[in-house]
């Protein structure tokens, strides 16, 4: 009987580790990706000096930060001062969960994938508030105010996008939803959608153009001014896992996920989960020249692009697709 | 069943420990995250029992926005807390009446549930079918309740209506910018080429 729980435990925490390894490692190359991108677009070579064309820079910058010491504020509440990061780090990875990889490649099939994802990615903010309210100090409590406040708002988008693509797909299992796309992918139909969708990310994700949670003209670095050494590295692992999950996210609610584009020879003898790593490396790689390109918002401007344009638009287009999808007698079953 | 019983029993606890740190610890910012902790662990406990839809919304809901909000309240207040703390004992038979009427409202749907089903039809939702609890609820909240259902819809769009209107004011000093106007600026709406003749200057409008 024992034997038998500690049999189920240690097969899970293996899968799990299968998951969480490859993420991380994914997360540091991710970094360096963004850094290269970043560099060619300004003309410049990006960190190419650290093993071969600098893909170990990230490693080197994460011993550095471990070597570092950890500053905690006399005035901080030590106890939330030290969870916030872990609770950031942590969020980001356990939504990985319901990800698929393949039709059978997934850690856990729960039938409301969506929602899980959703529940996680609004619980992030918490992280962010408590690392603001625990520093005790004016900077990181203005730069937490600020993304609570952000990331609430484009959260109410967000969902409106996804309540588009479940009236499309009918089901709220991952899985369900990829192979619902089978025909079409609904980055077609549902193409104004994937716009705001991939805009409500980076705005979700605090990547410029609304990186105002750390704007370092005017907050020094938000809530992030008083971490230092592992703490600080937390907060931007756990940034860049969770900008990595919203990719994932965007390839498996409007690119088909797994799905090869042409279900022809060279293109569905690659494997599965190829496909989705080539789509999310895709959509990260626009997120990079979008932080290139685009110069920083105004705090008002973001609030009235989220709830005045992105807002009304979406609640249009569930109207749009529920009575197109009834009018024409596509509802799936 | 062990390992069942044994995470129920873990999850249960904690909420119950989290919801008394609500009500004792001195911190009113504690006091929203133990609130937070307790939110959790019920949607966890949702799930233990089959309903998993219902505990997603309340992570989404409950804990994703609402709590935010009050989070926002309590760490702007914050310092005034010993305040709240006064006159405990003057409420407290207050509280304690209050409490005593849900746990009666309590009795009386859980023994007519358990002991009198014909009283109150609760088994529309059945557990044990193919169809997932969101599929069943979807179907309930859209036939049999739809009135009731987009009743609450309007009587909440109300209270926010409500609440927006009691906190707005106008102020009149602000400058605001219209994006539309600043968008279809041109450059010769802005920049005005002028000679400067001496000793007369130019006369600047505004």
């Amino acid at each position: 009987m024992f034997l038998e729980y500690l049999n189920i435990v240690l097969y899970d925490l293996l899968k799990i580790a299968a998951l969480v390894v490859p993420v991380l490692i994914a997360v540091a190359m991710i970094v360096w990706v963004d850094r290269r991108v970043w560099g060619a677009v300004q003309l410049r070579k990006g960190p190419n000096v650290v093993g071969p064309f600098g893909l170990f820079q990230t490693l080197a910058d994460a011993l550095k930060y471990i070597f570092k010491e950890v500053i905690i504020p006399i005035h901080a509440n030590k106890v939330i001062f030290i969870i916030a990061p872990i609770v950031t780090m942590s969020l980001a990875l356990i939504a990985w969960a319901v990800i698929p990889f393949s039709e059978t490649l997934v850690l856990a099939n729960i039938n409301v994938g969506i929602l899980y994802i959703f529940a996680v990615s609004s619980l992030g903010v918490y992280g962010i508030i408590m690392a603001g309210w625990a520093s005790n100090s004016k900077y990181p409590f203005l730069g937490a105010l600020r993304s609570a406040a952000q990331m609430v708002s484009y959260e109410v988008s967000i969902g409106l996008i996804i309540i588009n693509v479940l009236l499309c797909a009918g089901s709220l299992n991952l899985v369900d939803i990829v192979l619902a796309q089978k025909n079409i992918w609904y980055a077609i139909p549902l193409f104004p959608m994937f716009v705001i969708f991939f805009i409500s990310a980076l705005a979700e994700t605090n990547r410029p153009p609304f990186d105002l949670p750390e704007a370092e003209a005017e907050l020094v670095a938000g809530y992030q001014t008083e971490y230092s050494g592992m703490m600080y590295a937390l907060f931007w692992l756990g940034e860049y896992a969770n900008i990595l999950l919203l990719c994932a996210l965007g390839s498996v609610l409007f690119l088909g996920g797994w799905l090869s584009p042409i279900d022809a020879y060279p293109f569905n003898a690659i494997p599965s989960p190829l496909w989705l790593i080539f789509k999310i490396l895709l959509l990260f790689i626009l997120f990079a020249l979008v932080k290139a390109i685009v110069p920083r918002y105004r705090y008002d401007q973001l609030m009235r692009l989220g709830w005045k344009v992105f807002l009304p638009f979406s609640l249009f287009w569930v109207v749009l697709t529920a009575s197109f999808l009834y009018f024409f007698n596509l509802l799936p079953k | 069943m062990i390992a069942h019983a044994l995470i129920f029993y873990l999850l249960s606890s904690i909420t119950i420990l989290s919801s008394i740190m609500v009500i004792s610890s001195k911190n009113t910012v504690h006091s929203v995250f133990f609130l937070i902790l307790a939110f959790v662990n019920v949607s966890c406990l949702f799930i233990m029992i089959g309903a998993e839809f219902v505990g997603m919304i309340l992570l989404i809901v409950y804990v994703g926005a609402v709590a935010v909000l009050f989070l926002f309240v309590v760490m702007m207040l914050e310092g005034n807390f010993v305040k709240v703390k006064q006159g405990f004992l003057q409420y407290m038979p207050f509280g304690f009446f209050i409490a005593l009427v849900i746990f009666f409202e309590l009795i009386i749907i859980i023994g007519s549930w358990q002991f009198r089903p014909e009283f109150i039809k609760t088994a529309k939702i059945a557990y044990d079918v193919k169809e997932t609890n969101t599929v069943q609820i979807g179907k309930l909240l859209y036939t049999d309740y739809f009135l009731p259902f987009q009743l609450s819809g309007i009587v909440l769009l109300v209270a926010m209506i409500g609440a927006i209107l009691l906190t707005f004011r106008r102020r009149d000093n602000l400058k605001r910018q219209d994006i539309l106007k600043q968008s279809s600026r041109e450059r010769e709406d802005s920049i005005e080429l002028v000679d400067v003749e001496s000793n007369k200057g130019v006369k600047v409008n505004d």
